[in-house]
C-alpha cells in the first residue's frame, strides 16, 4: 500500500505546478493589455483605447467559445447569437430606463441561458456536420428575430443614448474606464474558465471530447455535461455582447450575423483551441489583422479570406495540426 | 383569400424548386464526402452574375444561359481541384475555416469585378407576361417556367441517381463511403464529378432566378442558410429528402409568412397579431427545423447514426 | 439468484441473425467464458449486454432487475461494466486520469466546477488501487497514447474495475497480448475471481481454460453448448464447430 500513497503524492505534485504555461501566457497578455492605454495616450492616439476595448470584448467571446469548441469539440457556428443577445439586453433595458452594467449582464446571461438550453438541447442530439449546420441555423433564427423587431430599429438597429453605469457610478463614461472594466471582466472570466477546465466537470467535458463511447462505458451520459458547457459558454459570450453595446453605443442585428460566428471560430483556431489563453491572443491577432488589412485596402476581406484558405491548405494537418506541431495545441488533461 | 393562398403556394413551390437545385448538390457533397461547404451559396451568386454578364454581352437571355452552364462547370472544377480536394481528409473545423475563407474571398471578388450596385437580367421575351390560372387569378409565365425547369432537372437527377452507374455509386457512397472505395472506384474522380455537378446545379439556380431578383453580393448568404435547413431536415445525403425538404421549407416560408399573421389575427387583436406575425414569420422555417430534428435527429430521410 | 440473466436475446441486421435467441444464466462470482469462431457474434452480444447496442427482442437482467431498456451509462451505474476489444481509452489523459475519471463517475457529483480534480486524493487513491489490480500502477503518470499495446489492455481492465462493477464484461482482454505478458495478465484476472462476476470473451484457449468456471460456445449467433471447461473441451459438437477448426487453422 505504501507504494500507492507515494504515487498519489507524486500525482498531486505533478499536476499542481506553481503556474502552468497557459496561465503564464495569459498573465503576460493581461499585463500587456493593462499597459496599452497609457501607451496609446503617450502616442497621442486615444482612439486605440476604443479599438482595444473591442478587442478585449471579442477576447471574452473567443474564450467562451473555446470552452466548448476546444474542450468539448462542439463546433458552434451560432455563437454570434449570444453576442447579439448581450447587445440587445443593453438596448432593451435602456428602453426601461435601466442602465446598470450588472443588471444588463444579469439579463443578458438569463436570456442566453434560456436560448442556449433550448437550442443546445436540440443541436446536441446530433453530431459533426449536423451540429455545425444546426447551430448556424439557430444563430440565423435569432438574427431574423431581431431584424423583425421594429421596436428596436429592425435591420438598422438602435443607437444608445449613453454608456452603462456600474452600481450607479459613471465609471464607464470614459474610454479608459470602459477599457479597464472590460479588462477586469476578461481576467475574471479567464480564471473562471480555467478553474472549470481543471475541475471535475472540466475533466468529464474533455473526456467526452477525447472518446464519448468510453465515457458512456464508465457511466457518464455525455449530453447533460455538453449542454451545461454549451449554456455556460453562451452566457459568457453574452457578457462580451454587453461590452460591445457600450463600446459601439449602438446595437444592431449585424452583431449576430453568421460572419461574426465564423470570425469567432477563426479567433479560437488562430490562437489554438483548448488553451484558453490562445483564443485571447487569437482575438487580438484576428482583429489586428483586420485593422491592418482594412488600412491597406478597402477589399481587405479578399485578403483575409485568402489568408484563411492558405493557412488551412498549406499546413499538412490544417491549422489545428500546425499549431499542435508548434506546441500551441497544449491539450487539457 | 383562396386566390392569395394559391398564389403564395405557387410562389412557395417556385422557391422550393430553386432550393432543391441548390440543396441537391450540397446534400451529396455532405453525404458522400463528409465535407461541410459554406461556399455553396457563393456558387448560386456566381451563377446569377455569370448570366448577368453573358446576357448583357450577347443581348440574349438564352445565349447567356447557354454560356453560363459550361462556365459553371469550369468554376466547379477549379474550386474542386484547387481547394475542396485538399479538404476531404481534414477535420470539419478545417473545412469550416477554409470554405468560410472562400466565402469572404468570393463576396469581395464579386464586388471588385461587378461593383456594389445590383445588376438586373432582362426577362426573355417569350416567357414574360402572365397566364390566367383560375378566375381572375394570373401567374407570371417566367415563374411557371422556373417550376417546370426545376422539376425537369429534378426528374433528370432522379433518373441519373436511380438508373445509372454514377448514380448507383452516389447512392452507395451516401449510405456507406467505404463500400465505394471497396468497389475499386476512383474516389477522387467520383468526388470531382459530384462536386462539379452540385456546383453547376447551384449556378443554374442562380441563373434561373436572376431575371426576377436583383443580382447582388448578399444573395448567396440567405440562400445558404435556407439550404442548410433543407439538407438537415431532409437528411444528409438524401436527394429525396432534399426535394421534400426544399418544398416544405419554401412553402412554410412563403405561405406561413403571409398566412401566419392572418391566422394569428383570429386569436389576437390585430395590432398584436401584426407584431407577432412579423416577428414569427421569418422564424417559421427554423422552428420547423427544430421540431423535425427533435423528433428525428438525422432528418426525415437520413440514416440514423 | 443469478448475477446476470439473459433470456432469448435477439439482434438481426436484415435477414442476418447476429444474435439468435441467446439465453445465459451467469452465477454470482462465476467466470463465464464465451468462445466461438470469428464472426460468431461475440462482440455484438457484449454490445447488447452492455447497452451500447439495442436488442430486437429478449431480456437482460442484472441481479434480477430488468435492464433491457437501460442505456450504457445507466447500466454502468447499476454495476455492469465492460472493456473493449479494440482499446478505447482517452488518449490525451494519463493512465491515472483515465482511471480516476471512472472513479469519479461513481463517487460524488461531476457537476463541480471549481475544485482542482487532479488534486483530489480520494479519486487518485482509488484509481491507483484499480491500476494496481490491473498491474499498471508503475505507469500511472504516462499519457495513454504513449502506452504499449499490452499496457493498453491493462488500462482497459483498470478503467472497468474502477467503476466497481458487480458484473464485468471482458471483450477479448488478451487480444494481441502474448507470452509472459499474457501469463501475468491471466494471473491478474485470477486474483479478481470470486470478488466479481465476469463474462469473458477470449480467443486464447489457454486463458479460457485456466480461468473459466463455465464455458458457452457461440456459433452463428446461437449458443450451441454450455458447460464446465472439460466437458466443453470433449464435446464432439463443439470440436466439430469450433475447436477442431481452430486446430486445423493452427496446423
Amino acid at each position: 500500500m505504501t507504494d500507492m500513497t507515494d504515487a498519489t503524492r507524486v500525482t498531486a505534485a505533478a499536476t499542481r505546478p506553481a503556474l502552468s504555461g497557459r496561465v503564464k501566457a495569459a498573465l503576460t497578455l493581461f499585463v500587456l493589455f493593462a499597459l496599452m492605454p497609457p501607451l496609446a495616450s503617450a502616442l497621442n492616439d486615444p482612439f486605440y483605447v476604443l479599438i482595444g476595448t473591442r478587442i478585449l470584448a471579442y477576447a471574452i467571446a473567443a474564450l467562451a467559445l473555446d470552452l466548448i469548441l476546444g474542450f468539448g469539440a462542439m463546433v458552434s457556428f451560432g455563437h454570434a447569437a449570444y453576442l447579439g443577445l448581450g447587445t440587445y439586453a443593453v438596448a432593451i433595458l435602456s428602453g426601461f430606463g435601466i442602465n446598470d452594467l450588472l443588471v444588463q449582464i444579469l439579463a443578458a446571461t438569463a436570456m442566453s441561458a434560456v436560448f442556449a438550453a433550448v437550442t443546445g438541447a436540440i443541436s446536441l442530439r446530433t453530431r459533426g456536420v449536423y451540429f455545425i449546420m444546426i447551430t448556424l441555423a439557430f444563430g440565423q433564427m435569432a438574427f431574423f428575430f431581431f431584424i423583425s423587431l421594429s421596436a428596436y430599429g429592425g435591420d438598422d438597429g438602435v443607437a444608445l443614448a449613453s454608456r452603462s453605469t456600474l452600481l450607479g457610478m459613471e465609471v464607464l463614461k470614459t474610454d479608459f474606464g470602459l477599457y479597464y472594466t472590460t479588462l477586469v471582466m476578461l481576467i475574471g472570466l479567464f480564471f473562471l474558465c480555467h478553474r472549470i477546465t481543471k475541475s471535475r466537470f472540466g475533466r468529464v467535458l474533455t473526456g467526452i471530447r477525447e472518446n464519448p463511447t468510453r465515457m458512456e462505458a464508465i457511466g457518464f451520459a455525455p449530453f447533460r455535461y455538453q449542454l451545461t458547457a454549451f449554456v455556460i459558454s453562451g452566457c459568457i459570450t453574452a457578457m462580451a455582447g454587453v461590452v460591445l453595446a457600450n463600446q459601439a453605443q449602438f446595437v444592431s442585428p449585424a452583431f449576430m450575423s453568421w460572419h461574426k460566428s465564423g470570425e469567432l471560430i477563426v479567433m479560437v483556431v488562430l490562437g489554438g483551441p483548448g488553451t484558453l489563453a490562445g483564443p485571447i491572443a487569437g482575438a487580438v491577432a484576428a482583429l489586428l489583422l483586420e485593422e491592418w488589412l482594412g488600412a491597406l485596402s478597402e477589399h481587405w476581406k479578399l485578403f483575409f479570406g485568402l489568408f484563411l484558405v492558405l493557412m488551412v491548405l498549406f499546413s499538412p494537418n490544417g491549422i489545428t495540426g500546425l499549431l499542435k506541431k508548434l506546441g500551441f495545441g497544449e491539450k487539457q488533461k | 383569400m383562396t386566390n392569395l393562398f394559391v398564389l403564395q403556394l405557387l410562389n412557395g413551390v417556385q422557391l422550393g424548386v430553386l432550393l432543391f437545385l441548390i440543396s441537391a448538390g450540397l446534400t451529396l457533397v455532405f453525404g458522400i464526402m463528409d465535407v461541410i461547404n459554406l461556399a455553396h451559396g457563393v456558387l448560386y451568386m456566381v451563377g446569377a452574375y455569370l448570366i448577368a454578364t453573358f446576357a448583357a454581352a450577347t443581348g440574349s437571355f438564352w445565349w447567356g444561359l447557354l454560356l453560363t452552364l459550361p462556365a459553371a462547370v469550369v468554376v466547379g472544377l477549379v474550386i474542386e481541384a484547387v481547394v475542396m480536394r485538399r479538404l476531404y481528409a481534414r477535420s470539419h473545423l478545417d473545412q469550416v475555416l477554409a470554405t468560410f475563407g472562400l466565402v469572404m474571398m468570393a463576396n469581395e471578388a464579386v464586388k471588385m469585378i461587378w461593383g456594389t450596385s445590383p445588376l438586373s437580367v432582362p426577362m426573355p421575351e417569350i416567357l414574360s407576361g402572365s397566364v390566367p390560372l383560375m378566375g381572375p387569378l394570373k401567374y407570371p409565365v417566367y415563374r411557371i417556367a422556373i417550376i417546370v425547369a426545376g422539376l425537369a432537372v429534378a426528374l433528370g437527377l432522379f433518373v441519373m441517381v436511380n438508373y445509372t452507374r454514377v448514380g448507383m455509386l452516389l447512392r452507395a457512397g451516401a449510405s456507406n463511403r467505404d463500400t465505394v472505395s471497396a468497389l475499386g472506384v476512383d474516389i477522387n474522380r467520383l468526388f470531382a464529378i459530384v462536386f462539379t455537378l452540385g456546383a453547376t446545379l447551384a449556378c443554374l439556380a442562380g441563373a434561373l432566378v436572376a431575371p426576377i431578383l436583383s443580382v447582388d453580393t448578399g444573395m448567396g448568404e440567405s440562400v445558404l442558410i435556407l439550404t442548410f435547413v433543407v439538407v438537415v431536415i431532409g437528411g444528409i445525403g438524401s436527394i429525396k429528402g432534399a426535394f421534400l425538404g426544399a418544398l416544405l421549407v419554401a412553402v412554410v416560408d412563403t405561405v406561413g409568412g403571409v398566412f401566419g399573421p392572418i391566422l394569428l389575427r383570429s386569436v389576437l387583436d390585430p395590432s398584436a397579431a401584426g407584431q407577432a406575425g412579423r416577428v414569427l414569420a421569418p422564424m417559421l422555417v427554423y422552428i420547423l427545423m427544430a421540431v423535425i430534428l427533435f423528433a428525428r435527429p438525422a432528418g426525415l430521410f437520413g440514416k440514423t447514426a | 439468484m443469478t448475477a446476470l440473466t439473459v433470456t432469448d436475446l435477439c439482434k438481426h441486421y436484415g435477414a442476418l441473425k447476429v444474435t439468435d435467441h441467446v439465453s445465459l444464466d451467469i452465477a454470482p462470482g462465476e467466470i463465464h467464458a464465451i468462445i466461438g469462431p470469428n464472426g460468431a457474434g461475440k462482440t455484438t452480444l457484449i454490445a447488447q449486454l452492455s447497452g451500447q447496442l439495442g436488442s430486437d427482442s429478449g431480456r437482460v437482467a442484472l441481479d434480477g432487475k430488468d435492464i433491457t431498456h437501460l442505456s450504457m451509462p445507466e447500466r454502468v451505474r447499476l454495476g455492469l461494466a465492460r472493456s473493449f476489444q479494440i482499446t478505447s481509452v482517452l488518449p490525451g489523459f494519463t493512465a491515472l486520469e483515465n482511471v480516476a475519471l471512472a472513479v469519479q463517475a461513481r463517487q460524488g457529483s461531476s457537476f463541480r466546477f471549481f475544485g482542482t480534480v487532479a488534486a483530489e486524493r480520494a479519486l487518485n487513491a482509488a484509481a491507483m488501487e484499480a491500476l494496481h489490480e490491473a498491474g499498471l500502477d508503475h505507469r500511472a503518470q504516462i499519457p495513454a497514447r504513449s502506452l504499449s499495446h499490452g499496457e493498453h489492455r491493462r488500462l482497459e481492465l483498470a478503467i472497468a474495475l474502477a467503476t466497481k462493477p458487480r458484473v464485468l464484461l471482458l471483450d477479448e482482454p488478451l487480444a494481441g497480448v502474448g507470452g509472459e505478458d499474457a501469463e501475468t495478465f491471466v494471473e491478474n484476472l485470477r486474483r479478481l475471481k470470486g470478488r466479481l462476476t465476469m463474462v469473458l470473451i477470449e480467443h486464447d484457449m489457454d486463458a479460457v481454460f485456466a480461468l473459466a468456471d463455465r464455458v458457452s460456445v457461440l456459433v452463428y449467433g446461437r449458443i450451441i453448448a454450455t458447460g464446465a471447461p472439460d466437458a466443453i473441451r470433449s464435446d464432439p459438437e463443439v470440436r466439430a464447430a469450433y475447436l477442431g477448426e481452430e486446430e486445423q487453422e493452427i496446423a
